[in-house]
């Protein structure tokens, strides 16, 4: 039995897991593994229980067991019934708050020493980007590989789309390649869900034209969580290029959905036509909009998106729309400063506020990213995983 | 001289300008309508009974941008005015004496001419010359002629020539790269987008010009409540405007655009509720002349891509006649007035003797059952592409048998 014993604190000290909590996952028998070593008795179809337990404990982790608040949402793939995720549009908020607490778990992992996770081995995850991205990019390539993925990156610069090759044939060629999951950016509203409705496998949209970016609307809220708690208190102040802002789509549907107000603040040629009828207020005037908001999140000045002349210069929008020390005054005192990166800085937002300690999230927008962005890996891959309740 | 026989259809219910259809038959001779009402076949007639179907003018499809018979045929079309906008643009002569050509022997064909060289919209093209080589009209193209000196040099030309100026309205320099009107469903879906009044300014532009000269105008499609509205004024006033649509704009709105179906890209692009209400009211109290398809079937090259970068147009010459028929159904027409959107105005406009019955007239004609229930397929339509946003829509209304000049087409 002393065997079995060295085993198990191997396999603890390996997984990160307690002893309690081993004896809760194996056994629902929280004190077993102390009961043992003061000399339990132990039948051998227990042992060959534990032993087959920590076999499979790799390759098929009990994922609604690790969830805290697992009776929140309906069991299994009842809790996010999607095959895809092109956008936070049309998503209910348990979804939403599904995905949220999901990603909680990869937070604390990338926190630790090991920052691994085998749940995803032997896939394959293509990311595919028709559109120059460095960051997003990176942080689905680490998000697949700590899950244990295998990560394949296809870049439009170099590849035959540059050669006239159609958007559906290069997907279909992916397709062929039997990817487990497509993440995929293009510069073309709806592209990604063209993609998603050919293809076999779970497509996840990293960015489509100006129409969505859902993981960024969602690690936006998970850092507005971590911050600040429940949605339904909250002022949110969007402020920036929202005509051309995948960004603020995907933030708006995500907030609001969740029981935000949410605010968005933009020069007329900048706010789109109707945005009123996706539950927000318009401003014009930053420092109207900036009144009480518990929340700033500044946009990028999409210059490279802007066909004809849409603000007189930047100096010019910076003095109107810029987020300064005395701007950021107006909002409250504990207002949390985000954005959603590559910043413009001394034009949208100054380099004091975008570093003010204690009140920038904008590192840890970066760092919720990767938990997010594990959280929908892990979750659309888990029916073609055959996970218990979502095959 | 024609080598066919005369042909004389009994038991059909006649679709006069006026009035609701009459019970009769008519008799064509030497490609025309020689009898109306009662007739009696003489000897070596062709004979055909109507069996209770409506006897109707062929259809006259102003403004298609492909000659596609089988669709033409399947739509009840016996006349199709082909826009400028080929892969060899008509504006030239040997252009347009080619196009009228090409629908032989069983289709008319009348070309639009160019009205600036390669559609620039800067330099006038050889109107006159293509006049003289059976263009009917002219036509501005998909575009619109930004440049004012141009345009008012084009009208009061036109004017001159006795040409139909038709043309495309929307304010380039306000629509730019656009591909939706500017709403909560652009926002929603993030497609560039720009105001619907992009085509009343250019609707008030155009009309200022033709007031000014004189000349003759007609607008293929106006969509927006604003644009209409400035028709209606325009007409008031005396000046010698019509203005056109085609089923999209009056069976859709944007709305059809949310799952982002490539084959609801249209130009102009599909409006808001309130626009495609105002043109049904438009429809009623005759601000619009003219129903036609702006049939341009596009393959999957040009469909099968994201929104903004797919190519707009749907193939509409199937659909065209049981749409229009809806509107009767629907209470916005009647019988009657649906013949003159689809044959009798348009046929008018391009000054061909056809478009309706009567003595003297070309003998084009389709029989109609105007009840027959059938289902839009793009999988199965005749048209060359399947690009229609009524895919799966079960409509009424069929063309049975269609002739041109007397003699039956597609026997």
């Amino acid at each position: 039995m002393d065997d079995l014993l060295q085993e198990i604190e191997a396999f603890c000290a390996r997984n990160g897991l307690s002893e309690t909590r081993f004896g809760e996952l194996a056994l629902r028998d929280k004190p077993f593994v102390s009961q043992l070593r003061t000399g339990r008795d132990l039948r051998a179809s227990t042992a060959l229980r534990l032993r087959q337990f920590m076999a499979e404990y790799g390759v098929n982790p009990p994922v609604s067991a690790a969830l805290p608040n697992a009776d929140r949402y309906p069991a299994g793939s009842a809790a996010f019934p999607h095959r895809h995720l092109t956008g936070v549009a049309g998503l209910a908020p348990w979804e939403i708050l599904f995905l949220l607490d999901e990603a909680e778990q990869w937070v604390d992992l990338n926190r630790s020493a090991s920052k691994r996770d085998d749940r995803l081995r032997g896939l394959t995850i293509i990311n595919a980007f028709f559109e120059n991205s460095t960051r997003t990019l990176l942080s689905f390539e680490i998000a697949g590989k700590r899950l244990g993925a295998d990560v394949v990156n296809m870049h439009a610069a170099q590849s035959s789309v540059k050669k006239g090759e159609t958007l559906i044939d290069t997907a279909m060629t992916l397709n062929a390649m039997r990817a487990d999951a497509m993440v995929i950016r293009h510069a073309s509203s709806g592209a990604v869900q063209l993609i998603a409705d050919k293809v076999d496998c779970p497509v996840l949209n990293a960015g489509d034209g100006q129409h969505e970016h859902p993981t960024q609307g969602l690690l936006d809220a998970l850092t507005i969580r971590r911050a600040k708690g429940d949605f339904g208190k909250l002022t949110i102040t969007i402020c920036g290029d929202i005509l051309h802002s995948r960004v603020a789509r995907s933030n708006i549907h995500c907030l609001t959905t969740l029981g935000a107000d949410v605010r968005v603040c933009a020069p007329p040629a900048l706010m789109p036509t109707g945005i009123e009828g996706m539950k927000v207020t318009p401003y014009s005037d930053f420092d109207a909009a900036l009144d009480g908001a518990d929340v700033v999140m500044m946009l990028r000045l999409q210059q490279e998106r802007m066909s004809g002349q849409f603000i007189p210069s930047p100096r010019e929008y910076r003095h109107l729309y810029g987020l300064t020390l005395e701007r950021l005054a107006k909002a409250k005192p504990d207002a949390l400063v985000m954005h959603p990166g590559p910043m413009n800085r001394g034009i949208e937002i100054d380099s004091n506020v975008a570093d003010l300690a204690g009140r920038s999230a904008i590192t840890t927008q970066v760092e919720m990213g990767v938990a997010i962005r594990m959280a929908c890996l892990d979750v659309l891959t888990r029916k073609a995983r055959g996970l218990e309740g979502w095959a | 001289m024609s080598m066919h026989a005369p042909l004389t259809v009994t038991g059909g219910r006649l679709v006069l300008p006026e009035g609701k259809p009459q019970t009769g038959g008519l008799r064509c001779e030497g490609r025309r309508i020689v009898a109306l009402g009662d007739v009696t076949p003489q000897d070596g007639d062709q004979v055909i009974n109507a069996k209770g179907a409506l006897i109707a003018p062929g259809i006259v499809d102003l403004g298609v941008f492909a000659i596609d018979k089988p669709a033409f045929h399947f739509g009840g079309i016996t006349r199709a005015a082909l826009m400028p906008d080929q892969s060899l643009v008509l504006d030239k002569p040997a252009a347009v004496r080619f196009a009228a050509q090409s629908g032989k022997p069983d289709l008319w064909v009348h070309p639009l001419a160019a009205a600036t060289r390669g559609l620039e919209g800067s330099e006038l093209a050889e109107l006159a010359l293509m006049r003289d080589a059976g263009a009917k009209a002219v036509a501005t193209g998909r575009r619109w002629i930004a440049d004012s000196g141009a345009m008012h040099r084009l009208l009061s030309y036109c004017a001159m020539l006795g040409l139909v100026v038709i043309a495309h309205a929307e304010d380039a320099g306000l629509t730019g790269s656009a591909v939706a009107t500017a709403g909560e469903m652009a926002t929603r879906l993030g497609l560039p987008s720009a105001p619907a009044a992009a085509e009343a300014l250019a609707v008030a532009r155009d009309l200022a010009l033709a007031e000014l000269t004189g000349a003759r105008l007609h607008f293929r499609q106006v969509t927006t409540a604003a644009s209409l509205d400035l028709v209606r004024q325009a007409k008031a006033r005396g000046i010698a405007v019509t203005a056109g649509i085609t089923p999209a704009h009056f069976m859709l709105s944007d709305i059809a655009t949310s799952d982002f179906r490539t084959f609801s890209r249209l130009s102009p692009p599909l409006r808001s509720e309130a626009d495609r209400q105002a043109v049904l009211a438009a429809l009623a109290d005759g601000t619009i002349d003219v129903i036609a398809s702006g049939h341009d079937p596009r393959g999957p090259e040009d469909k099968r891509l994201p929104f903004a970068d797919a190519e707009p147009g749907m193939a509409g010459a199937e659909t065209l006649l049981p749409l229009t028929l809806g509107l009767i159904r629907d209470g916005v027409i009647d019988l009657a007035r649906a013949f003159q959107l689809l044959a009798g105005n348009p046929a008018a406009l391009l000054g061909v003797e056809a478009g309706v019955l009567g003595v003297g007239k070309e003998a084009d004609l389709v029989l109609i059952d105007p009840d027959k229930p059938w289902l839009v397929d793009s999988g199965q339509m005749a048209a060359t592409a399947g690009n229609t946003p009524f895919d799966k829509l079960p409509v009424q209304g069929r063309a049975l048998r269609v002739f041109k000049g007397g003699v039956e087409v597609g026997k």
